[in-house]
C-alpha cells in the first residue's frame, strides 16, 4: 500500500465525516428533526455491534465473540460502570478462545 | 490539576474515558503491529493512524492488501465502512460546528464511539461536547501511543483476537446506546435495522449492511401531532418544510 492510497482513504473518509454536519445544517429545522437524527445513528451504532458481533469477513463468528459483546450489554443493563463492561466482555471472548470455542 | 480536570469533566466520565482508551491503545498496537508485520513502512503506517483515523477500515485496508487487493479496491473498501460516519455527522455535528478549528478537529474526531458518547449524553448540549472532546482526546492519545508500541514491536504483538479485544468495542458502544433504547420506537427501528442488517451481511460489502438498517426508522418517523397534541394552537408556527409531512400523509 502507497502513501497515496493512504492519503486518498483520507481525504475520501474526512469529507464523509465533513459531509454529516453540513446535510445537518440544511434539514435541522425543527426538534423532531434532531430526534430523528440522533435515532438514526443510534440505529446504525446497533446495527454495527450487532453485525460486528456475529459476522465476521460474511461469515458466522463463532460463539466467542457474540457471547462476550452479550455479557458486557448485560453488565451495562445491570448499571456496570464501562471498565467492567470493557474488561468483562474482552475476558469473556479470550477464555472461550483459550477453552477452545471460536 | 487532576482535580480541576475531574471537576470539569466528571469523575465518571474521565473513568469511563480511561477504560475505553486502554481498549483503543491496544487496538492501535495490533493494527501497527500487523501493517509492520506486512511490511507497510512505518511512516505509511503512522500517516494512515494519523490521517485517516479510522481503526475499522484501516484494518480492513491492510486485510485487503495483504489479499493481494489494488490501490483502488482499498480505498473503495475503506470508503464504504466509513459511509457510517455520515449519519453520526448529521446526529452530532452541531456540537463542534462553531469555528473553524472546531470543525476541523471535530471532523476528524468523529467515531462510532465519540458519536455514541456524545449522544448518551442526551439532550444536555454542554454534557454531549464535553463527552465529545473528552473521548475524543483520550482516543487520539491512546491510538498514537499505541501505534509507536505496535510499530516497535513489530511481529512480536500476539494475535488480538487472543485478548477479546474485537467483543470489547462493540460491548462499549452496546453500553452507551442501552439509554435510547428505553424509548420505544427506537428500540423497535434498533431491533429492526439490526436484523435487515444482519440478513444482508453475508451478500453485500462491510458499511453497507449497517446504512440498510436505516430502513428501520419507518418505526420511529418524526410525527407531528405527536409533538403538537398539548398545544393545538402552535400547529401552524411548526408547519414548515419538513419530510415529516410527506410521510405522515401516507399514514
Amino acid at each position: 500500500m502507497s502513501i497515496w492510497t493512504v492519503l486518498i482513504l483520507a481525504v475520501g473518509t474526512f469529507a464523509i465525516r465533513y459531509a454529516g454536519p453540513m446535510l445537518r445544517d440544511r434539514i435541522v429545522i425543527a426538534k423532531r428533526t434532531e430526534e430523528f437524527l440522533n435515532r438514526a445513528a443510534t440505529v446504525v451504532l446497533v446495527a454495527l455491534v450487532v453485525t460486528s458481533a456475529i459476522v465476521v469477513d460474511g461469515e458466522w463468528a463463532g460463539w466467542a465473540l457474540p457471547a462476550g459483546v452479550l455479557v458486557g450489554g448485560i453488565l451495562a443493563w445491570r448499571k456496570a460502570s464501562l471498565a467492567v463492561v470493557v474488561i468483562a466482555a474482552a475476558a469473556t471472548t479470550a477464555l472461550l478462545r483459550l477453552a477452545g470455542i471460536a | 490539576m487532576f482535580a480541576r480536570l475531574a471537576a470539569l469533566v466528571g469523575r465518571d466520565l474521565l473513568r469511563d474515558t480511561l477504560a475505553y482508551s486502554i481498549g483503543i491503545a491496544v487496538a492501535g498496537a495490533s493494527f501497527a503491529a500487523l501493517a509492520t508485520a506486512q511490511g507497510l513502512p512505518w511512516w505509511v503506517t503512522m500517516a494512515m493512524s494519523l490521517l485517516v483515523y479510522a481503526g475499522t477500515a484501516q484494518f480492513a485496508a491492510i486485510g485487503v492488501a495483504a489479499a493481494g487487493g489494488g490501490p483502488a479496491a482499498i480505498v473503495m473498501t475503506g470508503l464504504i465502512l466509513n459511509l457510517r460516519h455520515l449519519p453520526y455527522g448529521m446526529a452530532v455535528g452541531h456540537l463542534y460546528w462553531d469555528r473553524w478549528w472546531t470543525r476541523l478537529l471535530g471532523t476528524h474526531n468523529l467515531l462510532d464511539t465519540t458519536a455514541a458518547f456524545a449522544l448518551a449524553e442526551g439532550d444536555d448540549l454542554r454534557r454531549a461536547r464535553i463527552a465529545y472532546w473528552t473521548t475524543g482526546v483520550g482516543n487520539a492519545v491512546a491510538w498514537t501511543i499505541g501505534n509507536v508500541v505496535g510499530i516497535a514491536a513489530g511481529g512480536q504483538i500476539g494475535d488480538p483476537a487472543a485478548l477479546g479485544l474485537d467483543a470489547a468495542l462493540p460491548a462499549i458502544v452496546l453500553a452507551l446506546v442501552l439509554p435510547s433504547l428505553r424509548d420505544r420506537s427506537t428500540l423497535l427501528a434498533a431491533l429492526t435495522g439490526a436484523a435487515i442488517a444482519l440478513a444482508a451481511s453475508p451478500f453485500l460489502p462491510a458499511g453497507i449492511p449497517v446504512l440498510l438498517a436505516l430502513a428501520g426508522l419507518v418505526f420511529a418517523l418524526p410525527r407531528k401531532e405527536s409533538d403538537m397534541d398539548e398545544t393545538s394552537a402552535s400547529r401552524t408556527g411548526e408547519s414548515g418544510a419538513d419530510e415529516g409531512d410527506v410521510e405522515e400523509a401516507e399514514r
